[in-house]
């Protein structure tokens, strides 16, 4: 086993002075509970950073998980040694002559944090990179593009070897920034809203409206499927709320106003998930509109519809084009699932033009008209169906028939 | 009766049929049907290809269930050659495959590929080096089998994969029917594109067959109908028996390691016995699947042995049970270099985990009867 331990750089949560300890505390216990499984990993917190410490554990899958977790600017599985620079000088080339592909050029960055050291980061350079060279006669130096860059970090308790730095998620820790409600509809949109939200440290739970028997169990199965990623993400479960639409959407039919059905469906919508935020003490409503993708989220269209709710509607894709919006649902491998091709109620009943351009005084006035609509709101509030889900939730397919017959 | 005859078709688990028989009576709508009995049928499928998924750990591919391993071997390599035929018309294959796959080509023969056969030497394996010097421009797709159905040889899927590996544009398809849930089949570190396997073959119920397509990897269908089994197989789905099979290949696989140890000692004896018999000549050499031994009595028509060994209660084959009625020489003995009259007398004794020490005596102890009465007769008769 090459390395023994992984190192996590934060990010964001350092600019937060006053706070950085309640935030690596909750970093650590998150880094905890996405490594429950292995058995005898310990932990090292230093300044801004924290060691994972492997014991024999192989560092690929750690790393792998680690990488997702919000709050961890980068990753790098490292060699740690005494301080001592025989020790050193060996784990370097130890590292350098176990590289998976042999490097042509290389470069040592040391840096000697603990200045009680003998040798400063000067000295080190050379010294690491003339033992490596020595046993290594086919490498060459190069301080500008070197193939690899290996680095030596000095700090009191240990010397660090490494060369690989892996890309986190960026971010802040899960819930470190409140909790707001995701409108998660089952396309390729609202679970990258979702994930940005949770990157950003709020804490999600999912709202889905459905309209069985216009809708199909299906497409229940797929949101279920898309909010169990994003719980992987999150590393705690997350709570999705399945709300009966089938009565308010049919009665919108009704209202004889084809081209501003769904301006009149998408404020229902944000009436119900303001409740159902009350409820669950959360403080905004995180979408997955983008500015001019559809009729419904126009600006004059997302003025008239956003009126219906008071609380901050978060709308993290904006200003994303497609492309990159589908770019992310690829890389948080939520496209696939998003892609099947099961109907959710915002495409049923569809008017040939809808309005892009809702006028609020007429709208209001349809909603005044519609009877009982303020009853209708609290019944599909009252009927919400409540769903923990975590990456570990059986999937209607995974439950599918006994289990003694597989 | 004594059943020495797994490559052919295996005795079913106990389980399996207990599945079989509850699947059928339970489950009976169409998974095609919008409903949700018929959903459930769907899902029942979705689970038993999960279940493929988990085993062979292949992640993102796809696995589709066709009739048998016969259909999964048509499907892949016309599939493929029809549908990157843009690329180039040349294929390659071995000498030894099993007709399932050795007709297909011959088939797009006559379409105007051009199909290049491997030689095999006499020990009854591929080599490499040949294979990347039978590379062309024109290569769109190598087809070698895991383990040969007739003398039991392991061919190098892992080195082969792992040389086209640098030609992406050249598909692997891999007819894994003796090894699936016998051997271990690195599917990933191979590059293995396609792969083929049969339920029948390792405890499972007939009519089952599995197809690994990697995931990226388009094949031309061979059935228009319905979008069944992702548009690659129209056809309502025989949800029982694809049941029992995920069920069968679990099986076949937790019990891999313990049945290997098993049967190689099995196998080890019974080579002993046959060495001990002057008159009897084993074909192929290792590495070798444990379950197959294959020996030929020159100058003996196989049949004779095998009706003689069935008056003893043993069961075993000529060559491949799909081209046994046929009287012509083994094809796969010839690529081995082996005579004519050598060719036309080869019998297989393939091993399941149910064998005993016991079994392999009495299987050895009739050999040896039959010889003694045969041999003032050989020559006579082939």
């Amino acid at each position: 086993m090459l390395y023994d331990q992984i190192v996590l750089r934060y990010g964001d949560l350092m600019v937060k002075g006053r706070n950085r300890n309640r935030f690596e505390k909750k970093m650590l216990e998150q880094v905890k509970q996405a490594l429950i499984s292995y058995e005898d990993i310990t932990y090292f917190k230093s300044f801004g950073r924290l060691f994972v410490k492997l014991n024999g554990h192989p560092y690929e899958p750690i790393a792998d998980r680690l990488k997702d977790l919000f709050g961890i600017v980068s990753l790098s599985p490292v060699i740690s040694t005494e301080l001592d620079l025989e020790k050193i000088r060996l784990a370097a080339l130890t590292l350098m002559q176990s590289l998976p592909e042999k490097p042509s050029t290389f470069k040592v960055s040391a840096k000697r944090a603990w200045k009680k050291f003998p040798h400063n980061s000067q000295e080190m350079n050379h010294l690491v990179g003339s033992h490596v060279l020595r046993a290594m006669p086919d490498l060459k130096v190069n301080v500008n593009k070197p193939d690899v860059e290996l680095r030596v970090d000095i700090q009191e308790e240990a010397t660090y070897v490494f060369y690989d730095v892996i890309a986190g998620a960026g971010g802040f820790p899960f819930s470190s920034n409140g909790k707001a409600m995701l409108l998660l509809s089952g396309g390729i949109d609202s679970p990258v809203a979702g994930w940005l939200a949770l990157r950003k440290g709020l804490e999600v739970e999912a709202v889905h409206f459905h309209s069985y028997p216009f809708t199909s169990e299906q497409a229940k199965d797929k949101v279920i499927e898309l909010a169990k990623r994003l719980s992987y993400f999150s590393g705690e479960p997350i709570k999705l709320h399945l709300v009966p639409f089938t009565e308010i959407q049919t009665t919108l039919v009704q209202a004889k106003s084809d081209n501003l059905i769904i301006t009149l469906m998408r404020r229902a919508m944000l009436r119900i998930t303001e409740q159902l935020a009350e409820r669950n003490k959360a403080n905004g409503i995180v979408t997955g509109e983008s500015l001019g993708q559809v009729a419904s989220q126009t600006l004059p269209s997302m003025n008239v519809i956003g009126r219906a709710a008071d609380l901050p509607l978060l709308k993290p894709l904006i200003m994303m084009d497609k492309h990159e919006i589908i770019r992310l649902a690829e890389r948080i491998g939520t496209f696939e699932t998003s892609i099947l091709p099961y109907e959710d109620c915002c495409t049923l009943f569809l008017p040939k033009s809808p309005s892009t351009n809702p006028n609020l005084r007429i709208v209001e006035k349809i909603e005044s008209l519609i009877p009982n609509y303020k009853q209708l709101l609290l019944d599909a509030v009252e009927g919400t169906e409540q769903l923990l889900l975590s990456p570990h939730h059986q999937t209607a397919v995974q439950a599918a028939g006994e289990d003694s017959w597989f | 009766m004594l059943y020495f005859d797994h490559c052919a078709s295996t005795p079913p688990y106990e389980e399996v049929v207990q599945t079989m028989i509850e699947v059928m009576k339970s489950v009976y709508a169409n998974p095609s049907s919008l409903h949700r009995a018929g959903i459930q049928a769907d899902q029942l499928i979705e689970r038993s290809r999960s279940v493929l998924a988990e085993r062979l750990q292949t992640g993102s591919g796809n696995w589709i269930f066709t009739s048998g391993g016969t259909e999964s071997n048509n499907m892949a390599i016309k599939g493929i050659a029809r549908q990157y035929a843009g690329r180039g018309k040349h294929l390659i294959t071995t000498q030894i495959e099993h007709a399932s796959v050795y007709e297909a080509f011959k088939q797009l023969e006559d379409e105007g590929y051009r199909v290049t056969y491997l030689p095999v030497g006499e020990t009854g394996h591929v080599n490499v080096e040949q294979l990347e010097a039978a590379l062309t421009a024109e290569t769109i797709l190598v087809s070698v089998m895991h383990v040969n159905n007739e003398i039991g040889t392991i061919q190098p899927i892992e080195r082969i994969g792992r040389l086209l590996k640098r030609f992406p544009t050249i598909m692997f398809h891999v007819d894994a029917v003796q090894s699936m849930g016998k051997q271990p089949i690195k599917l990933l570190e191979s590059g293995i594109d396609l792969l083929t396997g049969s339920a029948h073959k390792l405890g499972g119920p007939r009519g089952v067959g599995f197809l690994y397509i990697r995931e990226g990897v388009t094949l031309y269908p061979l059935l228009n109908g319905g979008t069944q089994e992702n548009g690659y197989r129209a056809g309502t789905q025989n949800v029982p028996a694809i049941v029992a099979s995920a069920k069968a290949l679990r099986m076949s696989m937790e019990r891999m390691e313990q049945r290997e140890r098993r049967i190689s000692e099995l196998k080890r004896q019974l080579i002993q016995h046959i060495n001990g018999m002057p008159e009897l000549k084993l074909n192929g050499a290792e590495p070798s699947a444990s379950h197959i031994i294959h020996f030929s009595y020159p100058g003996m028509k196989p049949e004779v042995v095998i009706h003689m060994l069935e008056q003893h209660g043993i069961m075993a084959s000529t060559k491949s049970a799909c081209s046994s009625k046929d009287d012509k020489p083994s094809r796969v003995l010839l690529a081995l270099g082996a005579s004519r009259e050598h060719a036309a007398g080869g019998i297989r004794i393939s091993l399941g985990e149910e064998h005993t020490v016991q079994d392999i005596n009495a299987l050895a102890a009739a050999l040896a009867d039959i010889v003694r009465q045969l041999k003032p007769l050989e020559r006579r008769l082939t």
